[in-house]
């Protein structure tokens, strides 16, 4: 359901191509900013779901900090995937200031003059982001966006339903684990980790490459219990699975409810992300959106939003922090990173559709589109002709009464 | 034979109902989960209740998604059912039925088509009058609209069918205006049909994803698009404690509206039953 719906919602966007806003991102005015000519005002912040601090369990209510320190209203409203954002954002209906996409979309918003120029005079905390979170490659000379989170895909295992503690992607293909494993049920992410186990890149636009992380895949396809995305919370703090990929700031809160849990970074390499802070170039109130990411990068709201979401924070304040929950955690700041990492980064339209139309074979267990469509055909025909014999039957009887 | 044909006829009722409320009454039972976990129960607790209740953004979204049932299933009642007495005065057969039909092209159409289209048209008309950002809590409103109305003409229209035609005709006869006719004569016999209908809708609008995802602007965010988006990490289980709540509330609702019908249908026979007793 959710997948349909992601493809309808980029299908919407070549629709709406056409009639993009494409407003000139403005140009850096070097003006210091006044908070309270912004007193009264609205800001629009668009952010993933569950992403920010937001009062539960005793955590700070970020949002109405906000709004208490500067008088400025924040209207926060949530999206599910990258693709949704986009689609909303290109429609041209709705105009928002302040957005947190992740790394490949940024890369993509920004090639398609969607974001605004940042004015980082007015963003003094930026001094807080440590240096291998600046220049990044969506970003280069760091003008559209600011790191919000950051993070790298794991290997999180049972350690009482495991023979020996695994260190490679290779224990996901492991015979011994038939029906323990759990995979990612999103192409990306699971492409990824068949493309580290062979060592391939990620980002390659060669179809043979995803050809044969495709192959890897349709051989691991018997041993998979199955492809999951957020059920793999229940599946694994139940002990229901063995073995499962997924996020480090996500097994942080798995190994809460079951201590049982342990996580390693493949020695092959693994993904790793950064999810930014931009201006939409038709944002209507920039200036607060400044102000607001700004605020965010203070070391005690930063704090506050890193302890609610447990992923990597990239601000220097708050991990020399000793009162951060997760200060100093190996999980989320391993010492030595003796492994390759690389980002995800925005793929061609046809590598897009290629990797889509292997990960739908892989789905439908190896088998064509064509039988499924055939399937069909053949229940409608049946329907069909049950129906029109019926009403035959039906007409001849009463034909015969009279 | 006929107690075995009894016990098998107790034993399909009882899976039907297992299998229509057993998620629910798991889900009321995770919402007293002392953990966070939806895997092992810990203990008894109403954490999550309180935990509900200092949720600031979904208290705001319960209240938009409340605002905006209540208002789009009242306003569709009302167009819904001023166009099924509408649609059941037509005096042409064929174009009567040629509008039925074409009021229930929207009931079957995906959610999805709806929701597209309507994003489209929002933002086309927004733009012949020279604004962008027109996305929000008015169309929001107008599409919830748009899908409840057939939903409530279609509740409607049997009920219509139903009274007996001269009915009005004998009321303005006795001194009624064709307005008065309908409000005090045609309106009381159609009521269940249009209480159906506005629950109808009132629950459509309620859970609709699909359609105010596409329709929504960058306020007035409604309960199901903030769960929804809670895929990325995980449903908090706040949102069990209020989906019990919800559900305790429509249950009470449906008991009420029940018992209403009951006492409304116990009148009529004993007023019926007088009246024969009278006629002989």
């Amino acid at each position: 359901m959710k997948k349909i719906f992601s493809l309808f919602a980029v299908a919407i966007v070549a629709f709406c191509t056409p009639c993009l806003l494409l407003s000139a991102s403005a140009t850096g005015t070097t003006e210091a900013l006044d908070p309270e000519s912004l007193r009264g005002t609205t800001l629009y912040v668009y952010n993933w779901g569950e992403y920010i601090s937001d009062g539960s369990e005793g955590s700070m209510d970020v949002n109405k900090e906000f709004e208490d320190r500067y008088g400025i209203h924040v209207e926060y409203t949530n999206f599910t995937s990258n693709e949704d954002m986009y689609a909303k954002l290109i429609s041209g209906g709705a105009n928002y200031d302040v957005i947190i996409p992740s790394d490949y979309m940024i890369e993509r918003l920004i090639k398609e003059g969607l974001l605004a120029e940042i004015n980082f005079d007015n963003i003094p905390n930026y001094q807080y982001i440590p240096d291998e979170y600046r220049d990044l490659y969506f970003d280069p000379e760091n003008k559209y966006s600011v790191p919000y989170t950051f993070g790298m895909v794991g290997l999180i295992y049972n350690t009482t339903m495991v023979s020996e503690a695994p260190d490679s992607w290779e224990a996901m293909w492991d015979e011994q684990y038939s029906g323990q494993i759990l995979n990612f049920n999103n192409p990306r992410d699971a492409f990824g980790i068949a493309q580290f186990l062979l060592g391939l890149d990620i980002n390659s636009e060669n179809p043979d490459d995803w050809q044969a992380a495709y192959d890897k895949l349709a051989e691991q396809k018997p041993l998979v219990q199955s492809y999951v995305m957020d059920e793999i919370y229940n599946k694994m703090e139940n002990g229901e699975a063995a073995l499962a990929p997924y996020y480090a700031g996500d097994f942080l809160m798995m190994v809460d409810n079951n201590p049982d849990l342990a996580f390693v970074y493949p020695k092959e390499g693994t993904n790793v992300f950064v999810d930014s802070m931009c201006i939409p170039a038709n944002a209507q109130n920039k200036a607060a959106a400044e102000l607001y990411i700004n605020f965010m990068l203070d070391t005690d709201i930063a704090t506050a939003n890193a302890n609610f979401i447990s992923y990597g924070c990239p601000h220097t304040g708050v991990q020399e922090n000793p009162d951060y929950e997760w200060y100093g955690n190996e999980i989320l700041y391993p010492e030595s990173v003796d492994f390759e990492t690389d980002y995800f980064h925005n793929l061609s339209d046809e590598t897009l559709s290629l990797m889509t139309s292997l990960w739908d074979d892989l789905m439908i267990e190896g088998g064509s589109n064509t039988a499924v469509y055939i399937a069909l055909i053949v229940v409608v025909v049946a329907v069909i002709v049950i129906a029109v014999v019926f009403t035959i039957r039906k007409k001849r009887r009463s034909n015969l009464d009279d | 034979m006929k107690t075995k044909k009894n016990i098998l006829l107790k034993v399909y009722a009882a899976l039907i109902f297992i299998f229509l409320y057993a998620p629910i009454a798991v889900l009321i039972v995770f919402s007293f989960n002392e953990s966070s976990s939806t895997a092992q129960l810990s203990g008894f607790s109403l954490k999550w209740y309180q935990e509900l209740f200092r949720d600031s953004a979904t208290l705001s979204a319960l209240q938009n998604t409340l605002v905006l049932a209540v208002l789009s299933s009242l306003i569709s009642g009302v167009l819904g059912t001023v166009s099924a007495v509408g649609i059941d005065s037509m005096r042409n057969k064929r174009l009567r039925n040629m509008t039925k039909s074409v009021t229930n092209i929207p009931l079957m159409n995906p959610d999805i088509v709806t929701g597209i289209s309507m994003m489209l048209l929002f933002v086309f008309a927004g733009r012949l009058l020279g604004q962008s950002g027109v996305l929000g809590f008015p169309t929001m409103l107008i599409a919830h609209i748009t899908f409840c109305l057939p939903y409530v003409i279609l509740s409607v229209l049997p009920k219509l069918r139903q009274i007996d035609p001269h009915l009005s005709e004998a009321a303005e006869d006795l001194g009624c205006t064709p307005l008065q006719a309908f409000f005090k004569v045609v309106l009381p016999a159609i009521m269940p049909g249009v209480v159906t209908g506005v629950m109808m809708a009132f629950t459509l609008s309620l859970d609709d994803f699909v359609v105010s995802y596409f329709v929504s602007g960058p306020a007035s965010q409604t309960l199901p698009i903030r769960i929804f988006s809670m895929t990325k990490k995980r449903v908090t289980p706040d949102m069990y404690a209020l989906s019990t709540l919800l559900f305790l509330a429509i249950l009470i609702l449906l008991i009420l509206i029940n018992f209403a019908q009951a006492r409304g249908d116990k009148k009529e026979k004993k007023t019926a039953s007088k009246k024969s007793s009278a006629d002989y």
